[in-house]
């Protein structure tokens, strides 16, 4: 079978001493980041990515580490939303509602190991997803056009900003700030500077990279000074840690629902990790014969929407890497480090780098078994990495990010642009501006442009034709219909109750430990 | 005024600015016929109209940090700028422990701590980036080290 012998060539790639290496460090790190209040996965690799260029990893070994960390941080996630009821990340808030009251009722570690195993699960089938639907989906690719492309960019854009916002405008408005950012350089086709205002520095475009590690690990400092003293957290003693074998068989079948849910839910550009474990909650809870159990500590409700966000977060790498379109925050991370090693995502990749692609899910699984065996007797370790006071964590965050700034071109004007976006990234936080929508602006202007220049160059300058195929005009449709549905969705469909907690950033509960 | 409707405001000129400095735009006669100014002028004019409704109809307002914690922010941001700045003058690991100092003692008024948070953070970053990791930092100033 085609699969099998791909999969060979994958695990050639993935099981050399160093990638193993690399996994291991990949899935500790991002466990750890993932723990950390507030460091979700995208800061996780943004403050990595920097530090992966200046090793000089080549494309198979970066892309192993961080998507460990990746998945890494997705475990994590789990860890501080259950011993703390504050999730580590957007996607582990469903898992405070269930994981929360089992560790009060003294079970902690069952709940602990639940998550793990569920997660493990969710990950596990989600990268058996990728095997066998991103073959099959590259090869739609092929049927994929400038104007299609062009089409499928305003799908992202419009999903991404429909579901992750509660305004369209200021969706909208995230978007176009990215795409604006992206303009910032030399024009490709006529060589042009464009918005450069003269600075010779401002040729080269604004890299990603400071905008990324800006946006989401500076800001998150400046956060984290401000909330500081503000909602103390009682944490919860951790008991002895064993298998409750008798929750795990009791779940094994919400575990596979939410698996399938949590992968559709990736697989939508734009929707992520947080809708795939939102859905495979809500519709474990409506199907439940005990309703009524669900938040007061049900294993059910822990273990859905921790296979949920982490089959999602499997599921979001199919339109990464078929179609050059991220599905979520992390996974534009991703394509923008692909992008730069010279390695452009899409229908080619598949023939072209098959060792590239094979060699990730490869490392997929690897990755994910490694944190199964990793997480169940190391979770003493992570939780305890939960009482490193704030006064040495923030500087040491702060410090990190600048450092692999810096170690990038070894000029002052990326480390003040890094704070610039570190201060904007503050500031559209602050209004509830959604900041994932301009790192994929960032990171997709160019080809937008490009697919749109090159489809008018196909036409003549005929604007008709980037509707002219089936496939365009059913984008069109899918882009409008993301960006408008939520509008009317968003009344019927009012969230469950919230955790207590709801606090997104690292800051809340660290401050007050010291 | 709420911070939307300001926001808003302050987002209308960068987007007039924008579109002005994308006219500006040197075409060459070999080019598309869409042209380097054409998405500019796109993504400029999504910029002006969502801004325009941000200002029309603003969310209720975030509590925004009092004046206190402002100064409080700024001072951590001026840390930062001298930081970027000072690093390629002087090395990586006395503007490391003096701005991680800092930042520590924001966080946590006990000089102690912040003092050792400053000197742990500044030398053990410079081992762990420059020897195991292998990145080419300069740790002291290299008017001292020549």
């Amino acid at each position: 079978m085609d699969i099998l012998s791909n999969l060979a060539l994958g695990f050639s790639v993935a099981l050399t001493p160093t990638t193993f290496l690399l996994a291991l460090v990949g899935c500790f790190l991002g466990t750890i980041i993932g723990v950390l209040p507030g460091l979700g996965p995208a800061n996780g690799i943004a403050l990595l990515i920097p530090i992966c260029f200046t090793l000089g990893f080549d494309a198979v070994s970066a892309l192993i580490l961080l998507t460990s960390v990746y998945y890494g941080s997705m475990y994590g996630g789990g860890i501080s939303s259950i011993m703390l009821n504050i999730p580590g990340d957007e996607p582990a808030m469903m898992t405070t509602l269930d994981g929360y009251p089992m560790a009060k009722q003294g079970r902690a570690g069952d709940a602990l190991v639940i998550s793990a195993v569920s997660s493990f699960v969710g990950a596990f089938l989600a990268t058996v997803g990728v095997a066998f639907l991103a073959p099959l989906l590259s090869r739609v690719a092929y049927q994929f056009g400038p104007a299609e492309y062009f089409a499928l960019y305003l799908v992202a854009f419009c999903t991404l900003g429909g579901i992750s916002s509660k305004n369209q405008a200021k969706a909208a408005l995230a978007a176009a700030l990215g795409l604006a950012i992206a303009m910032i350089g030399l024009d490709e086709t006529t060589g042009m500077p464009r918005f450069t205002f003269g600075n010779l520095h401002l040729h080269d475009g604004i890299d990603f990279l400071v905008a990324i590690v800006g946006l989401f690990a500076l800001a998150e400092v400046f956060f984290f000074i401000e909330s500081q003293g503000k909602d103390s957290a009682i944490g919860v003693k951790l008991g002895k840690v064993r298998m409750p074998w008798r929750d795990l068989i009791a779940c094994r079948w919400t575990m596979l629902r939410a698996t399938v849910i949590g992968f559709f839910a990736g697989i939508l550009p734009g929707a992520g990790a947080s809708l795939g474990s939102f859905l495979a909650y809500i519709s474990e809870k409506a199907i439940a014969k005990d309703k009524s159990t669900f938040g007061t500590g049900n294993p059910r409700g822990l273990a859905a929407p921790e296979a949920g966000n982490n089959a999602a977060a499997g599921g979001a790498l199919v339109p990464m890497l078929t179609l050059g379109v991220p599905g979520s925050g992390t996974t534009a991370v991703l394509l923008a480090m692909l992008l730069t090693l010279n390695i452009t995502p899409g229908p080619l990749l598949f023939s072209e780098r098959p060792d590239v692609v094979w060699g990730l899910i490869a490392s997929l699984f690897i990755g994910n078994v490694m944190l199964l065996v990793l997480n169940v007797p190391m979770v003493r370790v992570f939780v305890y990495i939960l009482s490193v006071p704030g006064y040495i964590l923030l500087p040491g965050i702060t410090m990190v990010a600048f450092v692999g700034i810096y170690s990038l071109t070894g000029s002052s004007f990326d480390m003040l642009m890094t704070l610039a976006f570190g201060v904007l990234g503050y500031v559209l936080r602050k209004l509830d501006i959604p900041t994932v929508p301009v790192i994929l602006g960032i990171v997709l202007g160019d080809q937008m442009e490009e697919g749109l220049r090159r489809a008018m160059v196909l036409s003549d300058g005929d604007w008709t034709y980037l509707f002219s195929s089936g496939i365009a005009i059913g984008l069109w449709v899918v882009a409008i219909a993301g960006f408008v549905a939520p509008i009317f969705l968003r009344r019927l469909l009012a969230k469950p109750d919230t955790p207590a907690y709801r606090v997104e950033h690292m800051a809340d509960h660290i401050a007050d430990r010291d | 005024m709420r911070g939307d409707q300001i926001f808003g405001l302050v987002m209308i000129f960068a987007a007039l600015g924008y579109l002005f400095s994308a006219a500006g735009i040197e075409t060459s006669f070999l080019s598309d016929p869409v042209g380097p100014r054409v998405f500019p002028y796109i993504v400029g004019g999504v910029i002006l109209v969502s801004s325009v409704v941000m200002i029309l109809q603003p969310d209720p307002d975030a509590a925004w940090p009092g004046r206190a914690m402002l100064a409080k922010l700024a001072l951590t941001l001026v840390v930062m700028v001298v930081y970027a700045v000072s690093v390629p003058r002087f090395g990586f690991v006395l503007p490391t422990v003096i701005a991680s100092a800092i930042l520590s003692y924001q966080i946590s008024p006990r000089p102690g701590p912040a003092v050792l948070t400053g000197l742990g953070l500044g030398v053990g970053l410079f081992v762990i980036f420059k020897y195991a990791l292998g990145l080419g930092l300069i740790g002291l100033p290299p008017a001292i080290t020549g």
